[in-house]
C-alpha cells in the first residue's frame, strides 16, 4: 500500500530522484531527501526493526534520532538509525539483532519468558554452579549487542578540519535562526548549525499549516542566508561540549573542531512519550513523528488515529492529520479541563471527538504485534489513575502522543549549565549558566512560536553583549504564560506488563518499581541497576520518564531526585572520525637514507628509528651484531647516534643549574672538557644519564638517552622556573646530526678530515672542542660508551650526511663499518655502562647501580639529594653486578628479566645479557641481592622454560677493566 | 534457563526484598565508622562484620554507593603485578573475585576473559618477561607469548598497527584476566554488610576527623556527629580531602582518568587487550559494548570532566590495532578520578593517629583490589595492626623509602 501523499509545501523529498533500495531482501522505492524509517513507511513497512531484549517489533517513534527502535546494518557499516540514514540508490541494509530476519525472527520467542526475566534477572541466576556460568555468558552475549563487526573492512582515514567562530549557534529552529541573525546583527561571527539536512527545525513541521509562521521562517532564512557573518552548516551534528567552548562538530564527512568564544544552545526539545500498554508497538508514535513524516515526507502516517494530548501542541497535530486525510477518532485529553485555547473549538469544528480527562490505557495489537487495531481509552480518576472498569475500545491503526517535552540541553549541561524542574512549564530550565553559555527558544522553557523567536533574539544579543559588542538595553525574556505543554506524570499502569519507559532496554514500569522495591532508589543506582539512559539513544526519550517514576515512588520533588549526568556525546561519533587520519609522530635521522641504502635492519627506537645492525648476506643477525662490534674492537666503526637528545644550556647561573639537576659537580668543571652525569628525580631514583660538556664559563652541552630526552627536557624546564634561575635550555635534539667514531683507528680516520689537533695531549679523553670536520662547524668529543678510542661528532643536521659519508670514506683503507644499535649494546655491556631504563628500573637509585661516584661530594642540593641522604643510610637490597657465562655450556640461556633464584627466593634479576660477546663468552648485568653477589660466587637463573643456567658472579668492566684503550 | 528465575514467574509481586537499607538517621555511636561506600568501604563493612563479628558499624557515602572508582572503572581484574608483594595481593584478590558470586549469591559477571599487554619494543616485551617470570615464580598464571599467539588468540589484531606505531613484538598474556560488572560488586558487598547489621549512609558527608590526643574521637558529618573510636578513609580520589582532616601528609597527586563505551555489537572481542604503546586497554562487555580506557590526563586535576582529546586519541590507538572499527561509533565517554601513588601500590592500613586507618592510593588499579582489600583492611581495623599481604603498603614505607615498584605493572604508560 502507498502513503505517500501528493506533493506538499517544504517537503524535503525530490520527486525527481527516485530512489530503488532493498530492505531485508525486499526492493523497496523511495526518493531523495528519504530516510529509510520514511521510505519504508511510505510503503506501510511498519516492522522495522525489533527491540533489544524481548525482541517486540518496533516502527518508526520519533523520526529525529531520538529512539533507537530501527537500527540497521549493510554488511559494511552497522548500527545505523533508520530514522537518520538517507536512503540512496543500492543500499541494501537488515534489521540487526534478530536471527531468520526481521519478520520471522527467532529470538521473539523472548517475549514469553517476560515473567522470568524482570529488572536485573541476570543478576539473580547464571552463577552457580560456577563452571556453567560461562555457558550462560556465551549465550547471553550472543543475545546480547546489537550490529556485526566486520574484521575485512579497510581502514578508513578521514580528515579532520579546524574552525572558530565568535558565537556558536546550536540549533537553526525559531530561536536559533532569530539567535543568530541578532548576533551576527552586532557583528558577532555566528556559526550555526544543525543536525538536520535542512534549517528551520519545528517551523518545518510543526507550524507548516501556519502561514504567518512560515512567512516569518522565510524572512528569517533569508536574513541568515544573506547575512556575512553568519556561516550556516546543516547536518552537523555538536556532539559534545568541552571547556572554553572547545565543540565536536560532526557531520557525515568529518569531525570538525570548533574554538567558539560563545555558544548558544537552542536545541528545542525531545517530545516524550506516554507510558501505557504496548506504547512501543509500530503505530504508536510521537505527535511529532507524524508531523514530520506528514510534512517533511509526505507520507500519511495512519487511516485512523487516536491522539493523546496533554497540551496545544497535540491539537495542532491532530488538525494536521486530519487536513492531510488521516481520520482522527478522538484526542484523548488527559487533561481533565481539557484544552483551554481556541484549538479545541477548531478541533471540534473538524469533527473530531474530545475526550478530556481521558488517557489511553493500551494499544491494542493486532495478530503478530507489527500493527495496532485499536486503542483501549479510559478515564482518568482525579488522582491520575487509570479508571479501567470504563474502557473504552476505539479502532484505529496509529496512536500520536503529544504529552509533553523534555528540554535537549545535554550540551548545555557539558559546557557547565544547571538546570532545576520549574512547575510552570513541567521541565527542566536553566538554573545557572557560565559566561558565555545562553540557552534560548523551547530549551529554555519557551513554547509560543513568537515567544521562541523573541527569546531567541534575547540570547542573541546577550551574547554580543557578553562579547562586548552591544551595550544597549537587553530585552526580557517572555514567560511561557499558557498552562504547562508537559504533562508531569503521563504514565499509566493497567497491570500490564508492557508499558514501555526506555524503548532501547526494553524497561518496563514494573522495572522501576522492582528497581525501587529493592533499594535502588536514587536516580545513578536505578539508572545503574535498571541500565536506563545507557542505551543507544541514551535516554533521550526515557530519562525524563524515569526520573518522574522514581520521583513519586520516594515521594520526593522532581528537584530533590535530580538528574544523571550529560556526557558526550549527543548522537553516537564514528571511530573514523575522532581517529582522524592517525598521524602518529616518527622521528628520522638525517643519515636515515643512508641506513637504509646500506643494508640496516631498521629498528623503532620510541618515535625514532634506528639502525639496528646492517645486513650482510650469508650471516646471521647475531652474526653480523658480533662482526660489527668485532670491528670497532679491532678496527674502526661508525654509528648514528643523532637520536641523543641534545640541550644547551647557557647563561649565568648554567652550571649551578646543572648542579641541582645532576648529582655531580660541574662549577669548576673545565672549558673543553666532558662530565658524565646522572639525574634523580625527588625520590631519587636514576632518571637520566649523558655527557655534560663544558664549551664556555656559561655554556654547556648536555646530551641525554635517547628515550628519554622530549621528557628530561621538559622537566629542565619546569626545574629552571621554579629555581628561577638565570638559564636559557635550547633543545637541539633535531638540528644536529650526531655520530661516534669509535675504534682503535678512529684518530686516523678523523685526522684528514679536521683542523683540530688530535694528539693526546691536545684532545686528551674527555675532551670537547669546537672544530671543523669535513668543512662542516662540529662540536666533537672523546667519548668511551664503547670502550674504545672514539669521538662523537655532532654537527648540522643539514651536514650530517655529507660527514658521515665523508668519515666512512676516509675510513676505507681502515676496514671501517657502520655499527648499529645492538652492536652498540654489546660494547657498552662489555665495558659494564648501564642504560638508563633498560639496566635501572622505576625504583633504582645510584648506589645499586653502582653509580654512587657521579654524586659530588658535599653538595648542599641537587634534585634527590635528601632522598638519597637517607637512602645512603640503609643496607642495599640489590647491586648491579657483572654475570659470566662458560665459553661452552649447554641448555637455554636466559634472557633480560630473568630471575635468580637462591633457595627458592626470587634474589635478583638479569638486566642485560650478550649471548656472544667479543670476549668469547656470554655475559650479562644483573641486580643481585648483595650477600650473593661476590665475585666468582655462583649463581642460578630460572629461564622461561623453567630450566636453570648458572653463572658467576664477575667484575665490571668484562673488558678493559683499566680503560687503557679509550684514554 | 535456571529454575531460579522460576519464582519471578510464580510470583505475582517482585519477591526480592531491599538489598540494602536506608537507615533512617546516624547513632550517636559505632564501633567503626567507614569513610566512603564505594567497592573497598562496603567491602570492608562487609568482612568486620562477616570475619571479625564487628557489625556496628556506619558506612558514610557523600553520594551514592559505587559511584565513585568503583563504577567509572574499565572492570579489569588480573594479577600479572611485577613485585611479589603487589602480586600475591592482587592474586588473593582474584581468588576472592572467583567466588565472590557464589558468596553473595549475586551474579557479579565475574568473567575469565584471558588479557593481553601487548609489547611493541623489544624493552617493552623485557617488562613483560619480567612480569612473567616473577607471576610464574608466585604460582600465577601469566607468561610471555610470540605474535602467532596473540594472532591466533584474536584473530582481528592488526600485529603491525597498520603501520601507523611500532609493530607488536609479543605479549604478556594472562589467562585468569577478567572482567565484571563492577557495580555489581559495590552492591553485593552492600547487600552482605547490611545483611549483617551494618548501616549504610549515602548523601551523607563527612566534615570532620575528631582527633584528640593522636586518638580517634569521632567523625563529624553534614547529619550530625558520630562517636568511634575507628575510621577507616577509602575513600581514594577524594583521600586528600579526609586526610588534610587530620592532619596526614600523604604523597598523593589526583590525575582525572577516562574511559568511553561505544555502541553495543555483536560478541568478537573475547580477550582484554591493553597496549602501554597506544595508550589504550579495551574489552568487550557482557552487553556488547566496547569498554576503552586510556593513560591518565597528564595534569593534576580534581575534575571528572571529559576531553576530546581522550576521545580522538584513544579512537587512534583502537584503530591502530583494530583498522575494520572506523564506522563502530562511540556512545559515551566518562572520567574519573585516580589518587596516584609514588611508586603505583597502594597505601594501606594503620597510620600515626590510633584508630584511623587508610586505605588509598588506588590509582587506576583500585577495582581489582575491591575484596581483597576490603578483607584485609576489616583485619587490621579489629587487630589494630597491618594484614600480613598489605605490610609492604604501609604508609610510612615513603619516609623509609621501601617503595614497591609497581610502575612496570600498570596497565598502561601512565
Amino acid at each position: 500500500m502507498d502513503r505517500r501523499l501528493p506533493p506538499r509545501e517544504g517537503e524535503w523529498i525530490d520527486r525527481s530522484q527516485p530512489v530503488e533500495f532493498r530492505f531485508e531482501g525486499q526492493s523497496l522505492a523511495g526518493f531523495a531527501g528519504d530516510v529509510l524509517s520514511s521510505a519504508l513507511w511510505a510503503h506501510d513497512v511498519r516492522l522495522q526493526g525489533r527491540s533489544f531484549k524481548y525482541h517486540r517489533p518496533r516502527g518508526l517513534y520519533s523520526l529525529a534520532g531520538h529512539d533507537a527502535n530501527v537500527i540497521v546494518e549493510d554488511g559494511r557499516r552497522t548500527n545505523m538509525r533508520g530514522d537518520l540514514l538517507p536512503i540512496t540508490d543500492g543500499l541494501d541494509v537488515y534489521s540487526v539483532n534478530t536471527s531468520g530476519g526481521l519478520q520471522r525472527d527467532r529470538w521473539r520467542i523472548m517475549e514469553r519468558f517476560d515473567r522470568f526475566l524482570p529488572v536485573g534477572f541476570y543478576y539473580k541466576a547464571f552463577h552457580t554452579p560456577r563452571w556453567l556460568f560461562p555457558h550462560y555468558e556465551n549465550q547471553m552475549r550472543q543475545v546480547a549487542g546489537l550490529g556485526r563487526v566486520h574484521p575485512g573492512n579497510a581502514a578508513v582515514e578521514t580528515p579532520k578540519d579546524y574552525a572558530f567562530c565568535d558565537l556558536l549557534v546550536v540549533g537553526a529552529g525559531p530561536a536559533g535562526l532569530a539567535g543568530a541573525i541578532a548576533a551576527a546583527e552586532q557583528g558577532l561571527k555566528v556559526l550555526l548549525v544543525d543536525e538536520q539536512p535542512h534549517p528551520g527545525g519545528s517551523l518545518n513541521w510543526q507550524w507548516s499549516g501556519n502561514p504567518a509562521a512560515q512567512e516569518q521562517f522565510g524572512g528569517m532564512l533569508e536574513q541568515v542566508r544573506a547575512h556575512d557573518n553568519i556561516e550556516l552548516r546543516c547536518g552537523t551534528q555538536a556532539a559534545g561540549a568541552y571547556n572554553d567552548y572547545w565543540i565536536a562538530l560532526v557531520d557525515d564527512r568529518r569531525l570538525t573542531k570548533l574554538r567558539a568564544k560563545a555558544m548558544l544552545v537552542a536545541t528545542g526539545c525531545f517530545e516524550q512519550p506516554a507510558v501505557f500498554q504496548n506504547n512501543d508497538l509500530p503505530g504508536v508514535m510521537l505527535a511529532s513523528a507524524a508531523q514530520r513524516l506528514l510534512q517533511l515526507y509526505a507520507v500519511k502516517p495512519f487511516d485512523r488515529a487516536v491522539v493523546v494530548a496533554a497540551n496545544s501542541d497535540g491539537y495542532r497535530a491532530a488538525l494536521d492529520l486530519h487536513g492531510a486525510g488521516v481520520e482522527i477518532a478522538a484526542i484523548a485529553d488527559l487533561r481533565h479541563d481539557g484544552e483551554p485555547t481556541g484549538l479545541a473549538q477548531n478541533a471540534a469544528d473538524a469533527g473530531i471527538e474530545i475526550l478530556a480527562g481521558c488517557a489511553i490505557a493500551e494499544a491494542v495489537p493486532s495478530g503478530g504485534k507489527a500493527r495496532i487495531q485499536a486503542a483501549a481509552v479510559c478515564p482518568l480518576e482525579k488522582d491520575g489513575s487509570l479508571r479501567t472498569g470504563s474502557l473504552r475500545r476505539i479502532e484505529c491503526d496509529g496512536i500520536a502522543m503529544s504529552v509533553g517535552w523534555s528540554p535537549n540541553v545535554g550540551l548545555a549541561y557539558q559546557a557547565g549549565g544547571r538546570f532545576r524542574y520549574a512547575e510552570h512549564v513541567a521541565q527542566l530550565v536553566p538554573s545557572s549558566l557560565p559566561d558565555g553559555l545562553f540557552v534560548s527558544g523551547r530549551a529554555n522553557g519557551r513554547f509560543e512560536l513568537h515567544d521562541q523567536i523573541a527569546d531567541g533574539r534575547r540570547a542573541g544579543l546577550c551574547a554580543a553583549a557578553h562579547l562586548g559588542r552591544f551595550d544597549g538595553n537587553l530585552p526580557d525574556s517572555p514567560q511561557h504564560q499558557a498552562s504547562p505543554p508537559s504533562h508531569p506524570y503521563p504514565i499509566f499502569s493497567n497491570n500490564g506488563k508492557k508499558n514501555f519507559v526506555d524503548l532501547d532496554e526494553d524497561l518496563h514500569l514494573a522495572d522501576f518499581k522492582n528497581a525501587h522495591q529493592e533499594g535502588y532508589d536514587n536516580i545513578e543506582l536505578v539508572k545503574r541497576f535498571t541500565t536506563v539512559g545507557m542505551g543507544p539513544s541514551q535516554g533521550k526519550l526515557s530519562n525524563s520518564n524515569a526520573i518522574r517514576i522514581l520521583a513519586r515512588l520516594n515521594g520526593a520533588s522532581i528537584n530533590e531526585t535530580g538528574t544523571t549526568t550529560s556526557r558526550p556525546f549527543y548522537q553516537p561519533v564514528r571511530i573514523s572520525h575522532l581517529a582522524g587520519r592517525r598521524f602518529h609522530p616518527q622521528r628520522r635521522t638525517p643519515l636515515d637514507g643512508w641506513h637504509r641504502q646500506h643494508g640496516a635492519e631498521m629498528m623503532h627506537a620510541g618515535a625514532w628509528m634506528r639502525p639496528e645492525f646492517y645486513t650482510t648476506s650469508g650471516s646471521t643477525r647475531d652474526e653480523c651484531i658480533l662482526a660489527e662490534a668485532k670491528n670497532v674492537r679491532e678496527h674502526v666503526g661508525l654509528i648514528d647516534v643523532g637520536t641523543l637528545g641534545k640541550i644547551l644550556v647557557c647563561g649565568p647561573d648554567a652550571a649551578r643549574f646543572l648542579e641541582h639537576i645532576y648529582t655531580g659537580r660541574f662549577e669548576k668543571q673545565k672549558v673543553g672538557r666532558l662530565r658524565y652525569g646522572v639525574a634523580c628525580d625527588e625520590t631519587g631514583v636514576i632518571i637520566e644519564d649523558g655527557v655534560i660538556a663544558r664549551l664556555a664559563e656559561d655554556r654547556f652541552y648536555v646530551s641525554a638517552t635517547s628515550s628519554g630526552a622530549a621528557v628530561f627536557y621538559r622537566e629542565m624546564q619546569r626545574w629552571a622556573l621554579i629555581f628561577g634561575m638565570k638559564v636559557t635550555l635550547i633543545n637541539a635534539t633535531g638540528h644536529l646530526a650526531a655520530m661516534n667514531l669509535a675504534g682503535p683507528k678512529s684518530r686516523e680516520v678523523l685526522a684528514g678530515l679536521t683542523d683540530a689537533d688530535l694528539s693526546p695531549d691536545a684532545f686528551p679523553y674527555v675532551g670537547v672542542k669546537e672544530a671543523t670536520v669535513a668543512g662542516a662547524r662540529a662540536i666533537v668529543m672523546r667519548v668511551g660508551f664503547v670502550g674504545e678510542l672514539g669521538y662523537e661528532i655532532h654537527v648540522p643536521a643539514s651536514q650530517g650526511w655529507h660527514v658521515w659519508t665523508s668519515l666512512m670514506e676516509a675510513g676505507r683503507p681502515h676496514n671501517i663499518r657502520p655499527f648499529g644499535v645492538e652492536a652498540q649494546r654489546l660494547l657498552r655491556l662489555e665495558k659494564g655502562h648501564l642504560i638508563v631504563g633498560q639496566d635501572t628500573d622505576a625504583l633504582t637509585h645510584p648506589f645499586e647501580a653502582d653509580v654512587a661516584w657521579a654524586i659530588g661530594k658535599d653538595k648542599p642540593f641537587f634534585i634527590g639529594s635528601r632522598s638519597l641522604d637517607i637512602v645512603k643510610q640503609q643496607s642495599l637490597d640489590r647491586k648491579l653486578v657483572g654475570l659470566s657465562f662458560p665459553a661452552h655450556r649447554s641448555g637455554p640461556l636466559p634472557q633480560e628479566c630473568c630471575l635468580i633464584i637462591h633457595e627458592g627466593e626470587i634474589v635478583g634479576r638479569i638486566t642485560s645479557i650478550a649471548p656472544a660477546s667479543t670476549l668469547g663468552h656470554p655475559i650479562a648485568m644483573a641486580f643481585l641481592r648483595p650477600d650473593l653477589a661476590n665475585v666468582g660466587a655462583k649463581v642460578t637463573i630460572r629461564t622461561t622454560d623453567g630450566r636453570t643456567a648458572d653463572a658467576e658472579v664477575a667484575a665490571m668492566p668484562f673488558y678493559d677493566p683499566d680503560g687503557a684503550r679509550q684514554k | 534457563m535456571p529454575y531460579r528465575l522460576l519464582k519471578y514467574a510464580l510470583h505475582k509481586d517482585h519477591p526480592e526484598p531491599r538489598m540494602f537499607r536506608a537507615p533512617e538517621r546516624l547513632k550517636e555511636e559505632y564501633d567503626a565508622v567507614i569513610i566512603g561506600g564505594g567497592g573497598h568501604g562496603l567491602g570492608a563493612a562487609y568482612y568486620l562484620a562477616k570475619e571479625h563479628g564487628i557489625t556496628s558499624v556506619a558506612v558514610l557515602e557523600k553520594g551514592y554507593i559505587g559511584g565513585g572508582g568503583t563504577g567509572r572503572n574499565t572492570a579489569i581484574v588480573r594479577s600479572n603485578y611485577l613485585t611479589p608483594e603487589g602480586a600475591r595481593f592482587y592474586q588473593e584478590s582474584v581468588d576472592l573475585f572467583r567466588d565472590l558470586s557464589r558468596e553473595f549469591n549475586f551474579n557479579l559477571f565475574y568473567s575469565e576473559r584471558g588479557h593481553f599487554t601487548l609489547a611493541h619494543s623489544p624493552a617493552s616485551l623485557n617488562t613483560q618477561r619480567w612480569r612473567a617470570e616473577v607471576n610464574k615464580h608466585l604460582g600465577i598464571d601469566s607468561e610471555v607469548v610470540d605474535r602467532a599467539f596473540i594472532k591466533k588468540t584474536v584473530p582481528e589484531i592488526d600485529l603491525d598497527a597498520g603501520g601507523h606505531q611500532a609493530p607488536i613484538y609479543g605479549a604478556l598474556y594472562h589467562p585468569p584476566g577478567a572482567i565484571a560488572r563492577h557495580d555489581a560488586v559495590a552492591w553485593g558487598y552492600a547487600r552482605g554488610a547490611d545483611q549483617r547489621g551494618a548501616e549504610i549512609h549515602q548523601q551523607t558527608a563527612v566534615t570532620g576527623v575528631e582527633v584528640r590526643d593522636g586518638e580517634v574521637a569521632g567523625v563529624h558529618t553534614d547529619k550530625g556527629f558520630i562517636k568511634t573510636r575507628k575510621v577507616l578513609s577509602a575513600v581514594a580520589g577524594w583521600t586528600t580531602s579526609i586526610t588534610r582532616m587530620v592532619g596526614l601528609r600523604t604523597p598523593l597527586v589526583i590525575h582525572p582518568l577516562q574511559a568511553l563505551v561505544t555502541e553495543p555489537l555483536k560478541p568478537w572481542l573475547n580477550s582484554i587487550v591493553v597496549s602501554a604503546s597506544l595508550h589504550l586497554y579495551m574489552s568487550q562487555s557482557s552487553r556488547g559494548e566496547l569498554v576503552a580506557g586510556a593513560s591518565l590526563d597528564p595534569y593534576e586535576l580534581i575534575s571528572m570532566r571529559s576531553t576530546l582529546d581522550f576521545a580522538e586519541g584513544m579512537s587512534a590507538g583502537m584503530l591502530d590495532l583494530f583498522p575494520f572499527l572506523g564506522d563502530v561509533k562511540i556512545l559515551r565517554q566518562w572520567a574519573g578520578l585516580c589518587d596516584m601513588t609514588p611508586d603505583f601500590s597502594p597505601i594501606m592500613g594503620t597510620t600515626p593517629i590510633k584508630g584511623f586507618y587508610i586505605d588509598a592510593g588506588w590509582g587506576t588499579w583500585g577495582f581489582k583490589a575491591t575484596p581483597v582489600s576490603g578483607k584485609t583492611m576489616a583485619w587490621t581495623m579489629a587487630n589494630d595492626h597491618d594484614h600480613e599481604l598489605i605490610k609492604a603498603f604501609n604508609l610510612s614505607r615513603f619516609g623509609r623509602f621501601q617503595l614497591v615498584g609497581e610502575k612496570g605493572a600498570a596497565s598502561v604508560g601512565h
